[in-house]
């Protein structure tokens, strides 16, 4: 789960990490008022949206009054914003950070992610903040340094100091940046972040170690435990079928194809988006219904498929495994006419009392198109959409 | 011969009297799996399936000299039911668990630094000896007892797998969901050296996916120490870039994860990877027919 930059701020804040002072605004007048509060001569107007590189898009300002930060925060609230991380469509911003202006000396890179490899939580620093990580892993990679941390011990003194020496910290500041690493690791393993990336992290000219930006993501399975995190969930920034997907435990992801695809687990769910396209159709969507596949189930997935415009045809593919094909193809019709299928549906269901769930589909009186295995299945959903559209 | 488990195996089954566990504990006695014992706190005493229900593990493992363990305890605690099962000293265990925290995955995998037992998931069927015991959620009747080992990251898709070789005659030795989740128990390698090892495994199926690194180091270590003909699949191939992936952790596995990148280090290492996932089971036979090892492996 992702979160705003103000609200990640926050929480760096609550650890004692060190973050320029400001305020989430959400009006234009409301950002005069922060800035009015927030006092100076100098201020950051920040787009928030759950996106990066923001500040190339437009999305972050300086402005040197409040009446200034007014007039941007007027144009910036409502306004698309298109980044690289975004996608063509863009996000509209919705929230604006205000912030003290920070007079900033160099810029580095921070970031904590969990390392498959090692098991571990790895901290990478770098000297070259405030541009793409992965440009500098491409270039440049001698210039990521990384340390993994014994989860017992948690990040040791010695490791923040080899990694901020390393980076470039002067001297007389390292013990600063130690404190800085040292909540921040604080922050990821207590509230179950599985990234967290300061960058930039920023020297300021008055000799202070300051987070400018902040992006965490959080674990999923550990959400259960951190109402907290849960609180800063922003459903503008989520998917509509996503956020519906997730109020049934359905695992979806929404893609650019016109074949609608419904499966029961994950593995089987991307195998069977890869034979649609080798079948030369496309996938509109990753959809795992999980092992059950219960009619309630199997009815939110067929409501959520089908109210993407996008979709020309659906193909349900089932390995019923311990479950068996008559219960869930009693599901998939119960759901076929409470939901009202209009488009090609093909069902392949494999498992325990196949035959008789082959049967059902055949006798239900619904227009199902039943497929002996996944090839069959992917072939034939392929080639009714195609007929469809040359029907037309 | 098979790797991991036969039927002398003795089974401990943790979180016996959960929905889950019940079930699964009646389709795994069915099937012929050896489980000596439950583990619930609190319903020590008590029977599931004819099954004795122990408060620990450490108490189950004394009463009934179990060596495995299998896990279907509620994601929060399953770290700690883990835990258990390597402390009591058990040989093998396997956790179904699907959810669990990655940083309580992490300190499990601290605590198991020093440790013989092997743990295999969590979020994985299990693992199945085909005809002998089956430790998991698999359906047991897809299988049939035969020479080819399956090692995969993904559950049904390992069944799909699994369907496509026993239709066409091609019995399994053991097959091994080592579950999809970034820390976990065994990797592809540890399994691979095992079927390597077994005079019983002619040639190994590998089901992967996209993400991490695993089907690369498979991929190397196969080249370098496997002599039994390995075939693949590589789920994923049609998935966008990017999602569900943070900055960082594209960082850590410098450009590699991808479907294209795995699919290329696996045939360098003249690894035949299937096209389509419906083409798993015909990808083995043409590669047996080419080494001239089919008759081997058909039953």
């Amino acid at each position: 789960m992702n979160i705003h930059e103000y609200q990640g701020k926050a929480l760096l804040r609550s650890y004692g990490v060190s973050v320029p002072r400001g305020e989430v605004a959400f009006t234009p007048e409301e950002a005069e008022e922060k800035a009015r509060a927030l006092g100076g001569d100098l201020f950051v107007v920040k787009a928030q949206i759950h996106a990066g590189g923001r500040g190339k898009a437009g999305g972050v300002k300086l402005a040197r009054s409040p009446q200034e930060v007014r007039a941007i925060a007027q144009q910036m609230i409502g306004q698309t914003l298109i980044t690289h991380q975004t996608g063509p469509l863009g996000k509209v911003v919705r929230r604006v950070l205000i912030e003290e202006g920070t007079a900033i000396e160099k810029e580095f890179y921070i970031g904590l992610v969990v390392d498959r490899v090692s098991g571990r939580v790895v901290m990478m620093a770098s000297s070259e903040g405030g541009v793409e990580i992965e440009e500098v892993a491409q270039s440049t990679p001698e210039k990521i340094i990384k340390v993994e941390i014994d989860p017992v011990l948690g990040l040791m003194p010695y490791q923040a100091r080899r990694l901020a020496f390393a980076i470039g910290i002067p001297s007389h500041l390292v013990s600063q940046a130690v404190r800085f690493m040292t909540g921040l690791y604080q922050v990821f393993v207590e509230k179950d972040a599985s990234v967290a990336e300061i960058n930039p992290l920023v020297l300021t000219k008055d000799d202070r170690i300051v987070a400018l930006d902040a992006k965490f993501n959080f674990d999923h399975n550990a959400l259960f435990r951190h109402p907290d995190i849960v609180a800063y969930r922003d459903l503008d920034e989520e998917d509509p079928k996503e956020i519906e997907a997730s109020k049934y435990d359905l695992s979806y992801i929404a893609l650019d194809g016109n074949i609608g695809c419904m499966v029961n687990g994950a593995g089987l769910a991307m195998a069977t988006m890869d034979i649609i396209k080798f079948y030369g159709g496309e996938p509109a969507n990753f959809l795992d219904v999980g092992g059950g596949a219960s009619r309630e189930k199997v009815t939110a997935a067929f409501k959520i498929i089908l109210a993407d415009e996008k979709v020309e045809g659906i193909f349900v593919n089932i390995f019923g495994g311990i479950m068996r094909c008559d219960v869930i193809a009693e599901g998939i019709i119960a759901a076929a006419r409470e939901v009202g299928i209009d488009r090609p549906l093909v069902v392949r269901l494999e498992g325990t009392n196949v035959e008789l769930g082959k049967k059902l589909l055949e006798t239900s009186g619904l227009d199902i198109v039943s497929a002996d295995s996944m090839a069959d299945g992917a072939e034939k959903i392929v080639s009714l959409v195609r007929e469809r559209r040359g029907g037309r | 011969m098979s790797i991991l488990i036969d039927r002398q195996t003795k089974v401990i089954v943790q979180g016996i009297t959960g929905d889950a566990g019940r079930f699964h504990t009646e389709q795994m006695l069915e099937y012929g799996t050896n489980i000596v014992a439950g583990v619930t706190p609190g319903k020590g005493g008590t029977n599931v399936a004819n099954v004795p229900v122990f408060n620990t593990v450490r108490e189950a493992k004394e009463a009934t000299g179990a060596n495995a363990s299998v896990i279907y305890v509620p994601p929060a605690f399953a770290a700690d039911a883990i835990m258990e099962a390597v402390d009591a000293g058990l040989e093998l265990v396997v956790t179904i668990t699907e959810g669990i925290p990655v940083l309580d995955m992490v300190k499990v995998k601290r605590a198991m630094e020093h440790s013989k037992t092997r743990l295999i998931g969590p979020n994985c069927p299990g693992v199945i000896t085909p005809g002998e015991s089956k430790i998991g959620i698999m359906p047991g009747y897809i299988h049939k007892p035969g020479k080819v080992g399956i090692v995969s990251r993904s559950g049904t898709l390992t069944y799909e797998a699994v369907h496509q070789l026993s239709t066409r005659g091609i019995g399994q030795s053991t097959a091994v969901g080592i579950g999809g989740d970034p820390v976990k128990g065994m990797e592809f390698i540890d399994v691979l050296a095992l079927f390597e090892a077994d005079p019983q495994t002619e040639a190994v199926v590998l089901i992967g996916e996209i993400g991490g690194t695993a089907e690369e180091a498979a991929a190397a270590w196969i080249q370098a120490h496997m002599t039994k003909p390995v075939v693949a699949f590589i789920g994923g191939q049609t998935a966008p870039p990017g999602k569900r992936m943070g900055h960082a952790g594209a960082i850590i596995s410098g450009g590699q994860g991808t479907a294209k990148e795995k699919i290329a280090r696996l045939e360098e290492a003249g690894i035949p990877v299937a096209k389509s996932p419906a083409e798993i089971g015909e990808t083995l036979i043409r590669h047996l027919r080419a080494k001239g090892l089919l008759e081997r492996v058909l039953s």
